[in-house]
């Protein structure tokens, strides 16, 4: 796990975690303000895709391998939480 | 390979970055949708490109590839489900 790769520079790990954040805040607004269950869903979609970005990039710039399971569990349940919630939302009765 | 792999993260980045701000910037939930899932994934997939590049081990080159062959295989399934249950309920579409 520990053998010897290059490390991204500082300045880009930081760049794109800051990059990453600032999406983080933009699809948060549209959680926060979206006009009906489904904008919420997409965007909370497209945040669990940023959440597992930030999890690859911290691979780049520390050493453990291990953070790619990580984000295999985040895309597998994210799939999953999606399937379910628009299941839920065909039904016309469901409650909001 | 360091100088490789700061350009597909920064890139990855910069296209995320443009999927929330399509999410928020778009004037209807099919557009956003449109945006989010073409968007992140591509982002998404960048990133972990790049992290095989940096680090040329096996483990992290499978498993790299395999969660960019889940999330492509499974962005448009949700996508799909999601646009039909917004269909059912409802949700208007742009009219300009």
């Amino acid at each position: 796990m520990f053998s010897e790769f290059q490390t991204i520079p500082a300045w880009v790990a930081l760049t794109a975690h800051s990059i990453l954040g600032l999406s983080m805040l933009l699809a948060g607004y549209r959680i926060w303000k979206g006009p009906s269950i489904p904008d919420r869903i997409v965007a909370l979609d497209l945040l669990a895709a940023l959440i597992m970005g930030h999890v690859a990039l911290s691979v780049a710039h520390s050493r453990f391998v291990s953070y790619l399971d990580v984000a295999t569990a985040i895309a597998v349940i994210t799939f999953l939480a999606t399937v379910a919630f628009a299941r839920y939302l065909e039904n016309k009765d469901a409650p909001l | 390979m360091t100088i490789l792999a700061s350009i597909l993260i920064l890139a990855g980045a910069l296209f995320s970055l443009i999927a929330a701000l399509g999410i928020v910037r778009m004037p209807d939930l099919y557009c956003r949708m449109h945006a989010a899932t073409k968007a992140g994934a591509f982002g998404l997939s960048l990133i972990l490109i790049g992290i095989c590049f940096l680090v040329p081990e096996p483990r992290v080159i499978i498993q790299s590839l395999l969660i960019v062959a889940f999330f492509y295989l499974t962005t448009p399934i949700a996508g799909q489900m999601i646009g039909r249950a917004a269909i059912i309920r409802g949700i208007p579409f742009w009219k300009r």
